[in-house]
């Protein structure tokens, strides 16, 4: 006998009260979603936690792919056999013999109150099998090489070794949607990221101002939402043609104000395809300090236009921490690929770090984007990323 | 026809071809063009190092597509020779490597480096402690093959990057390219920084192959020209090349279950050919199964492989890379095996196809040769 389940420990979601159920359907779908490749397995969700059947599948791709879905605390291999303390002892005993090492411990945990061995004599009782029938093999409880852990619950025991370290956070689509605005460059896809780990399901929404920002800009926004589908399943991404727009605010706003205006422009497009698809809240990659357009007055005079809640995940984080994300999630090395979004093109030579509310409202006011903005939505095309696993139908795929 | 030379190369996997055959004639942009055409071609080239690297186990920035095995041996060693001579002009490498490898050594050699070429055993191993003993201050590279290509002794690979972690000034370079997609190589341990791969050798194409560089290493460059390939290897990437190295290498991958028969069939071939008294046989008994070398008393190994031919069935001398020159294998006499059987080697190599009636053909066509030419020859 080897590993024939996975156990999947839940973190907070253990905790949601009444809500507790739809969390746990919630990220068995996930599970469920994140492993459609693999046919054989058959998933289970419990009360206390969730178990993979792996019914003879090769374990190590569903480790890999475990590690990154949102809602798992812990999980390990596991052999599951009867609350029976023969087969108990049979199945720690095949346990020991897959692992390395000189020094074991056993933990036994009993949340079956039923089973009639204590937790302690259960240890005892383990160890003592595993002494007589090994060679080589010694107790060590304080720092050993391998602890066999044994979990006598209610439905059944499951004998685990190692236990692997999840992402945490809560299943994707348990909190509801938002709207990442994704520059391509490095902070709004860790934005996104730290967003799904809170349960919420993404769309992306990019601007772009052909000919002046390249295909190869749109292919790395693509790129993007295409990686961080490995985290939360299907990303929509909507991309808003921007060219008239930005041209307009080029020619009659103030060179100094018009990044602020094209930030407001953005919001309120952005806002106004939230609306449409019913999503409640606008996510960006915004980080205090960073640059000119990220000042408290810049946040300040940008936001007047919504008032839909603006999730900015990175406010109060430091650059260094949010590249560290970005390479942990794979997208640090698309992010600085050297071509120009609309954030990068007609940038004033001093933009203004400190705009004001009325002055903007007074800039702005003399401009009607009206027909504009509407044409914007109107020509608004739509990409669906699915997680790669089930892009079968690129058109790459035979040439691999 | 009868393959059994698939050290020296295999044939191309039909599936391999038809990839080549379309990204060279509908993805040519450049991929360094800005352009929606090289956005295409350039996301090719990432999903060819992403499809490498995860066969892997590796990053795909530690995947870098050159044109071969040679090409690959000579970057990494050279590359960590010139970036790191500053800290030590010491190399360790084995009596037995590829020439790719010993010709590069001895270059450095020339160009005022320090070699150490470590003896092996009869079966072609070399010894932990001998390479203990010849680490020092100014070691900056380890170079030891994973298979060898003339008889197939596996080294100890693991180990040996087990004991490297300690010297963390010691770079570690396997050649990797008769093992690749038949034994495992635990390529993310942290005590291996390069590992060379080879298209040719595994239903890939010739000119097609990587080395694998960790980020804890830098390189010298071979070549100097553009940034393709972070600048360790400049020039217009290969991308059909590249494709179809990705290919080929999952290919293998599916098809690594089916080693484990070839090790049957080796055991058939020994138990066969070990009843010929004229024969001996030079592949280790714990080796790779895929290759047996053997010396037959009396018999050119020329004759034997002409013999052969004309029978329709296909073996070759030593190496490939060797064989050219009228001389005893190194390999062999760096195993103590006397000058004449190391002048006459023959060798059988196995490709995860290999059918159990080639084996038999093989032995049956022997057994006629032998007949036929034991009294001219003895």
């Amino acid at each position: 006998m080897i590993y024939d389940h996975v156990l999947i420990r839940y973190g907070e979601l253990a905790l949601k009260g009444k809500n507790q159920k739809f969390f746990i359907n919630k990220l068995r779908s996930n599970v469920q979603k994140a492993l459609s490749d693999f046919p054989n397995l058959s998933i289970k969700g419990k009360r206390d936690h969730m178990y993979i059947l792996l019914n003879g599948q090769d374990y190590e791709e569903i480790i890999e792919r475990c590690k990154d879905i949102f809602g798992i605390q812990s999980f390990s291999l596991a052999i599951k056999v009867e609350n029976d303390e023969e087969k108990i002892k049979e199945a720690v005993l095949e346990a020991i013999l897959l692992e390395e090492g000189k020094t074991f411990k056993i933990t036994a945990k009993r949340p079956n109150k039923n089973f009639p061995i204590p937790s302690q004599q259960m240890n005892q009782v383990l160890g003592g099998h595993i002494l007589r029938n090994t060679e080589g093999w010694t107790v060590n409880v304080h720092n050993p090489d391998v602890e066999i852990r044994v979990e006598i619950r209610h439905d059944a025991t499951y004998i685990t070794s190692k236990k692997i370290p999840g992402k945490g956070g809560l299943p994707v689509g348990s909190t509801g949607k938002s709207l990442l605005l994704l520059s391509g460059g490095i902070d709004s896809p860790v934005a996104g990221y730290l967003t799904m780990k809170r349960g919420v399901q993404l769309e992306a929404i990019h601007f772009h101002s052909p000919p002046f920002t390249s295909d190869r800009a749109r292919q790395k926004v693509e790129d993007l939402a295409q990686t961080l589908t490995k985290f939360g399943g299907e990303i929509k991404l909507h991309l808003i043609p921007f060219t008239d727009i930005q041209q307009k605010i080029f020619q009659n706003a103030p060179e100094n104000y018009g990044m602020t205006i094209m930030r407001r422009v953005m919001l309120r497009i952005s806002e106004q395809v939230a609306r449409q698809r019913e999503i409640l809240s606008i996510t960006t990659g915004e980080s205090l300090g960073q640059v000119a357009s990220q000042t408290m007055e810049s946040m300040h005079a940008i936001n007047e236009v919504t008032n839909y809640p603006i999730i900015r995940p990175l406010v109060a984080m430091d650059k260094v921490d949010i590249i560290n994300i970005s390479k942990q999630i794979n997208t640090y090395d698309i992010s600085i690929r050297p071509y120009e979004d609309c954030c990068t093109i007609f940038v004033p030579k001093a933009p203004k770090t400190r705009p004001r509310r009325e002055k903007v409202n007074q800039f702005e006011a003399p401009i009607d984007f009206t027909d504009e903005i509407e044409k914007a939505i109107n020509d608004m095309e739509t990409v669906t990323f699915k997680s790669s696993k089930q892009n079968q139908g690129d058109i790459y795929d035979e040439l691999f | 026809m009868i393959y059994l030379d698939n050290s020296a190369t295999t044939k191309p996997h039909i599936e391999v071809l038809k990839t080549y055959q379309t990204v060279a004639s509908e993805y040519f942009a450049n991929p360094s063009s800005i352009h929606r055409l090289g956005g295409e071609v350039e996301k090719l080239i990432n999903k060819a190092k992403e499809q490498v690297a995860s066969i892997l186990k590796v990053k795909s920035s530690e995947v870098f597509f050159t044109s071969g095995g040679t090409e690959s041996n000579n970057l990494a060693i050279k590359g960590i020779a010139y970036r790191y001579q500053n800290r030590g002009k010491h190399i360790i490498t084995t009596q037995i490597e590829h020439p790719s490898v010993l010709e590069v050594c001895k270059f450095l050699e020339a160009n005022g480096f320090k070699v150490t070429y470590l003896p092996v055993n009869e079966h072609g191993e070399i010894s932990l402690q001998d390479l203990e003993k010849a680490l020092t201050n100014e070691t900056i590279l380890v170079t030891i093959m994973h298979v060898n290509n003339e008889i197939g002794t596996v080294q100890p690979i693991s180990d040996i990057a087990d004991m490297l972690i300690q010297y963390p000034k010691t770079f570690f370079h396997i050649d990797h390219v008769q093992g690749f997609g038949k034994l495992p190589l635990p390529y993310d341990h942290k005590g291996i920084d390069s590992v060379t791969i080879s298209g040719h050798k595994i239903h890939g194409l010739k000119g097609t192959g990587c080395l694998i560089k960790k980020e804890s290493v830098s390189l010298a460059p071979l070549f100097h020209g553009g940034q393709q390939e972070q600048g360790n290897r400049p020039g217009t990437e290969n991308v059909a090349g590249a494709v179809s190295l990705a290919k080929a290498a999952r290919l293998a991958k599916e098809s690594q279950t089916n080693y484990d028969q070839l090790y049957r069939y080796q055991a058939n071939l020994r138990e066969v050919l070990e009843q010929y008294d004229q024969v001996t046989i030079n592949s280790p008994k714990h080796g790779a199964a895929h290759i047996l070398n053997f010396s037959v008393k009396g018999f050119k190994p020329e004759v034997l492989i002409h013999a052969f031919m004309d029978e329709g069935i296909v073996v070759s001398t030593k190496s490939a890379c060797s064989s050219k020159q009228n001389e005893p294998s190194h390999v062999l006499l760096a195993c103590g095996i006397d000058q004449s059987d190391a002048s006459s080697a023959v060798r059988v190599s196995m490709n995860l196809d290999q059918k159990a009636e080639d084996i038999e053909s093989f032995l049956q066509t022997f057994n006629n040769i032998i007949r036929q030419y034991e009294n001219v020859m003895g």
